[in-house]
């Protein structure tokens, strides 16, 4: 028998184009995604050293960063992002990649199309200049954000040179309290791990707790590794995966698909494969979590209270949870249950799916957003609001108050348009609660879905557990 | 891209965890479709305020600190979005190292991409180093001798790979590199690899 491997050790192995030594590679790239932020600079590089595309058919473009989510068909009201959209458009179009146009039935958050059409497969390196990129991992394909430059080499080589991750094997056991989430699963471990705990390291996620999820759960986990440090997280394809790739669009087809089932299958980690580092996660214990402060790692279960940074030993974290405290303008050892909220998003590639719209929409039946707060949804695909529409989710966004909008990452990354004011604080589904990530001086508590939902119904952070029960009781 | 050999210059110090790319450049800026000109947006809410009056109190409207060619930082620097826009406003600003304890991984490409070398030294290195700067003595990073030094300060070396340190010294574009060398090796693969898994070329 061959010398046990991961899954990680598997994927590698298959794509190496050349061993340069000492843990680097050269790796062949499957698939690419572009969106319109981080590939114009990497396309002028590439016309004006003359090179051209190896392989137009491995890429896929659509924008999603820069676009509005508030209305769609008219012009782009910013100059900026209407020439940035453009620009993306064109560069496609000079290119022959082909391009999901922001007015067509499949565009998206690269992150959530990308699964959907069935261009993410397991067994394939995927790359995109995007952080996020870890989320392909939760069909077990090797998938990690890169940097625009190398973005420009992908173009032109199909190949990117990497040096070999070292593997964290993470154990989800035990048995889920109602409400408690893939995204509080995550932000239990960034809690353990620290924001950059797990950098170098590619994560796989096992255990019984995996093999019960759905896609969609496991891609919430997977895009959260990067929060850790991680640039990648892996879950082994099984029956839910390939249940899930079957029949989409850019997948394989017929004998194919049945060939490369029999190939994903062989994608798991040997039993006795050794991992650099383990940790186990018992869920059984854990309750819905929202983050204080500025950094993901900043988080707490609801009922706790917010650390004290002078208990912390470690300087520098603790300077930044003074900053964050002030930033955010909270005191330490008060509970965060009950902070008055102004906003609150539901969307993005963590959670902008239609399972996560169906559960924040499961607990706004029969209720209304809180006077004052300003409530959106924005599905993460053009897909996913379509099909919510079918399934009539956003007429019970819209009849509890909530704005129903266009596809698009919106105000995760408030770049267009959609964003906080000074001091606004917001409940939000997305992945990054850095200053001024959804706008200047704007405060963000990262939560679940059915934890904004509930939010969004008292005005304040709260724990939907207990909503729901009140209300059942009363 | 711009070749490194050795720097000799002051540090600003930001001693901190977690510096993101967020922090290091605003979302909106992203906007922008030209790498030339980011500089002036580096760390822009923390430079200036809401009106556009520089912040006083931070290191990079110092004067003293202001043309900076080193950053000193926690752990953590640069995690967090993938914007190689951080990377370009850093160099456009003048900044041609870090020094940290870590960095995040994706920024530590970025960095090498463009010029800027990135030294990982322990925590209290670093924090030795950052007390000497911030009283404004000079630092010298000798990349040839894998060398930092400080000014009446300690002296401490610093591990990178030699590829790594080859592509900096000679400014390498890698893509060009990569097309030189292993072009053929590429087309090997990729039919072996089109036999073995043929869905991922239909």
């Amino acid at each position: 028998m061959n010398h046990p491997t991961t899954l990680y050790d598997k994927l590698w192995n298959a794509h190496v184009v050349r061993d340069y030594g000492d843990g680097e590679a050269l790796l062949y790239v499957d698939r690419h995604l572009l969106h319109e932020v981080s590939t114009p600079v990497s396309f002028r590089t590439m016309e004006g050293a003359g090179r051209a595309m190896r392989r137009p058919d491995a890429h896929i473009a659509v924008a999603d960063h820069a676009v509005p989510t508030d209305a769609r068909g008219a012009m782009i009201a910013n100059t900026l992002a209407r020439a940035q959209v453009a620009r993306l458009e064109e560069n496609a179009a000079r290119h022959n990649v082909e391009y999901l146009a922001l007015e067509g039935n499949l565009q998206g958050i690269v992150h959530v199309v990308g699964p959907e059409l069935g261009f993410s497969l397991p067994g394939s390196v995927l790359v995109c200049g995007d952080s996020h990129t870890s989320t392909h991992g939760a069909l077990g394909a090797l998938a990690f954000g890169i940097g625009a430059s190398e973005c420009e080499t992908v173009m032109t080589t199909q190949c990117v040179r990497q040096r070999r991750a070292k593997t964290l094997c993470i154990d989800l056991v035990g048995a889920r309290q109602p409400y408690v989430s893939a995204k509080d699963i995550a932000l239990a471990m960034i809690a353990k791990l620290g924001a950059n705990g797990a950098a170098g390291h590619c994560i796989e996620y096992r255990g019984p707790v995996i093999d019960a999820m759905s896609m969609s759960e496991r891609m919430t986990l997977c895009n959260m590794s990067i929060e850790a440090g991680a640039r990648m997280g892996l879950v082994a394809p099984d029956d839910t995966t390939f249940d899930y790739v079957a029949d989409r669009p850019m997948a394989p087809h017929g004998v194919q698909f049945d060939q490369a089932v029999a190939y994903w299958r062989t994608l798991k980690s040997d039993d006795i494969a050794a991992f650099d580092r383990k940790l186990e996660i018992d869920v059984t214990a854990l309750a819905p979590h929202v983050t204080w402060g500025t950094s993901p790692e900043d988080v707490i279960q609801i009922g706790e209270l917010i650390p004290d940074p002078n208990s912390i030993a470690d300087t520098g974290r603790s300077t930044r949870m003074q900053k964050a405290l002030a930033y955010m303008g909270l005191e330490a050892g008060t509970a965060l249950a009950g902070t008055p909220i102004d906003t609150v998003f539901i969307g993005s590639c963590t959670n902008g799916r239609l399972d996560d719209l169906r559960s924040a929409a499961q607990i706004l039946i029969g209720r209304k957003v809180a006077q004052g707060v300003r409530a959106i949804v924005v599905p993460g695909s053009s897909s996913v609001r379509r099909a919510a529409e079918s399934e009539g989710i956003d007429r019970i966004f819209t009849a509890a108050g909530f704005e129903w909008r266009f596809a698009g990452c919106s105000m995760c990354v408030a770049m267009n348009g959609d964003m906080l004011q000074p001091h606004e604080r917001c409940a939000s589904t997305s992945n990054r609660n850095f200053e001024g990530r959804q706008g200047r001086q704007g405060r963000t508590h990262l939560m679940s879905p059915e934890m904004a939902a509930a939010a969004a119904v008292t005005g304040a952070i709260c724990d939907v557990a207990g909503l729901v029960a009140m209300e059942q009781g009363a | 891209m711009t070749p490194f050999t050795k720097c000799h210059s002051m540090a600003a110090c930001i001693m901190e965890s977690n510096v993101d790319t967020d922090a290091i450049f605003p979302a909106r800026y992203l906007l922008l479709l030209d790498r030339e000109g980011m500089g002036e947006y580096l760390f822009y809410d923390r430079r200036f305020d809401a009106k556009g009056t520089p912040n006083a109190d931070f290191v990079l409207n110092d004067p003293r600190f202001s043309k900076a060619q080193i950053i000193i930082s926690g752990d953590g620097f640069g995690c967090g979005s993938s914007r190689e826009q951080a990377v370009w406003a850093l160099a456009g600003f003048g900044i041609r190292c870090i020094i940290a304890p870590s960095f995040g991984d994706i920024f530590k490409n970025n960095c090498l991409k463009n010029g800027i070398l990135t030294i990982e030294l322990p925590s209290p290195t670093v924090h030795d180093f950052a007390e000497h700067a911030k009283a404004g003595a000079l630092l010298e990073v000798d990349l040839p001798t894998r060398a930092v030094a400080i000014e009446s300060g300690p002296v401490a070396l610093f591990e990178i790979r030699s590829e790594d340190a080859k592509a900096l010294l000679n400014g390498w574009d890698q893509t060009m590199r990569i097309l030189l060398e292993d072009g053929e090796a590429i087309t090997t693969f990729e039919t072996r690899h089109r036999n073995a898994q043929p869905w991922l070329f239909s």
